[in-house]
């Protein structure tokens, strides 16, 4: 816990408008199932929150679950404790029931028919308040609230940004031929589908500011990559070049798209403007050259090739040059992506002829198994490098699994009719 | 107008907010894109069209289309050799058709991976059919990789009948 490095913030209003009046009604949704934690967790309670019994019930849910599902918090027994955010906390009494630090909040009427959330964070052992926060809402975005309240509480108590506000992306697949490419809250709530297709839709990737994503969809019979605005629904086709127009990845600063084009024969890597404009090619390796990701510095393309015989990760400048062999172990490494810190990379390895899940410390090029499962694919970085997200198989059917950087946290999200692929973690939203 | 209204009040509402934690930033804008900016799109798809006889009679080598592959190759095997000429041939004598060739993969492994190697058997169809006859402009070679699984079973017979390039007409694509 780094409590003591953190800083007291102001109370804020965030107003959440009404455009949530809008919402499409929720759709077949995805469970959350935690099958492993951290082991230094954080003792944490929240106190049930005051005001309007059913909006406090679902709010106080909120967060609680959010912080739980992340593995990184204890919560301790609260009920019977009647407090809000203007109470004075019995430091005393939360010591003896094993917390170290308490939330307690409440909710109101915002004076414009909306309501206000209001809540304090406590240091026990310190006794001193950690700082507060207050967020309006619409009554259906509740939740949203308690999101961004558990992102609060997150920040305080761990020192990095929390997830919990943030989105996700995936394609669900339901019967022979329904695809859908859906978007979700993180923990799963709140499911929209973006697109739906007789055909499958494949390699969905978040632009940089989360209003746009890029994916590769067959409904033209072939692969051919488009960039989808969210909340328009419009869509730019950006390649779609004789031959297959595949694996999309966002330039840092949202302008290009690295994809693989087979227009002049063989899979080879291009850059390209978000518009579809001004294509350049960057491998000239003969053979498949695929999965191309940049570093967070957008200076290089790490990327699968099998130029020296097998599927192997290299890297190489944004402008090609030499490309770097980064991986040795084993025969058949894939589909790298790198922490938004530029730390390490997340790839899937075949070992014991299972596709696992891996981790590269790029620094020391150590390697680390965080899986036993057989057919990990397509992982995906939160926002604040702590989680991984990835599609797997159980029981035939496919789910997606959030599993921490050391391997100790692990969740699955599955859809009760469906397979469930090609997971996006989307990026902070400001 | 509903839109703009509502964008108004919620850039009022932004307006009156007066400091943030750093969690959240200045504007609360991507909480109401989550909440309701997802508009759904429906996928059309492509039309078909009629084929003479010859490309579809059971008894003519021209219905047959697909060409199997080993286990992370790409080489056309001898087997296949008079089926693909066959096709060369018709190519040749009939300028007006056009083939999409799409190549496919079994399910182990990265989708886009597959891809580039579905790319790659489609492209070896392509390149015996151009150096018998068709020329560049008739066929285009495209990849399914593992997308489309004519077998949806997980053991070797199956992957085997995946691990196929298959030759389409206008109309059939």
């Amino acid at each position: 816990m780094r409590r003591s490095l953190l800083k007291l913030r102001g109370l804020c209003l965030i107003a959440f408008s009404a455009l949530a009046l809008l919402q499409a009604p929720a759709r077949a949704e995805l469970t959350i199932e935690i099958t492993g934690a951290g082991a230094n967790r954080i003792p944490l309670a929240i106190a049930d929150f005051g005001g309007d019994p059913a909006s406090s019930r679902a709010l106080t849910s909120v967060i609680r679950s959010d912080l739980e599902r992340s593995g990184l918090f204890k919560l301790i027994e609260s009920s019977g404790v009647a407090m809000t955010e203007s109470s004075s906390p019995s430091y005393g009494d939360w010591k003896n029931r094993g917390a170290d630090a308490l939330a307690a909040g409440s909710i109101g009427a915002s004076g414009d028919g909306r309501q206000e959330a209001r809540f304090r964070l406590y240091d026990i052992n310190k006794q001193s308040s950690l700082g507060g926060a207050a967020f309006v809402a619409s009554t259906p975005m509740l939740r949203a609230a308690g999101h961004r309240i558990a992102d609060v509480i997150y920040e305080k108590l761990i020192g990095e940004p929390g997830v919990f506000a943030t989105r996700i992306a995936y394609v669900v697949k339901s019967g022979a031929n329904r695809y859908e490419l859906q978007i979700a809250d993180a923990d799963g709530q709140n499911a929209q589908a973006a697109l739906k297709s007789k055909e499958p839709i494949i390699s969905p990737v978040w632009s940089p500011d989360g209003s746009r994503l890029a994916y590769v969809s067959f409904e033209n019979k072939k692969p051919v990559v488009y960039v989808h605005s969210l909340a328009s629904g419009q869509r730019i086709v950006v390649a779609n070049f004789k031959g297959s127009n595949s694996a999309p990845a966002w330039s840092p600063d949202g302008r290009k798209l690295a994809v693989v084009l087979s227009k002049e024969g063989g899979s080879q890597i291009f850059t390209v403007n978000a518009d579809g404009s001004g294509v350049q090619r960057l491998t000239t390796s003969s053979g498949i050259n695929t999965e191309p990701f940049f570093s967070p510095d957008g200076q290089s393309i790490y990327f699968t090739s099998d130029r020296g015989g097998s599927p192997q990760i290299y890297r190489s400048g944004i402008n090609g040059g030499d490309a770097q062999r980064i991986t040795f172990e084993g025969s058949y490494n894939v589909s790298p992506r790198i922490s938004p810190d530029g730390k390490s990379m997340a790839f899937i390895s075949r070992r014991e002829s299972g596709f696992r899940l891996a981790v590269m410390d790029l620094a020391s090029k150590q390697v680390q198994i965080l899986t036993d499962s057989n057919k990990d694919e397509s992982p995906s970085f939160a926002p604040n490098g702590r989680m991984i997200l990835i599609a797997t198989e159980i029981g035939g059917r496919g789910v997606l699994s959030a599993v921490s950087i050391d391997g100790r946290i692990k969740q699955r999200l599955s859809i009760p009719a469906g397979d469930v692929r090609e997971p996006a973690w989307g990026p902070f939203t400001r | 107008m509903k839109q703009l209204i509502i964008a108004a009040l919620f850039a009022f509402f932004i307006a009156g907010c007066s400091s943030t934690p750093d969690t959240s930033g200045q504007d609360g804008a991507p909480v109401e894109t989550r909440g309701g900016g997802v508009s759904t799109v429906t996928a059309g798809g492509v039309d078909g069209s009629r084929l003479p006889a010859i490309l579809t009679d059971p008894k003519s080598i021209l219905s047959k289309r697909s060409v199997y592959f080993d286990y992370d190759k790409y080489e056309v095997r001898d087997e296949y050799k008079d089926l693909v000429t066959a096709h060369a041939k018709f190519l040749a004598d009939n300028r007006q058709f056009k083939m999409l060739i799409q190549g496919n993969t079994d399910d182990r492994g990265s989708r886009e991976y597959n891809l580039a190697l579905g790319q790659k058997r489609a492209d070896a169809i392509k390149k015996m059919l151009t150096l018998l006859g068709a020329r560049e402009e008739q066929v285009e070679s495209v990849s399914l990789g593992e997308e489309k699984p004519k077998n949806e079973g997980q053991n070797e017979a199956a992957w085997a009948e995946n691990r196929r390039g298959d030759m389409l007409y206008n109309g059939e694509f």
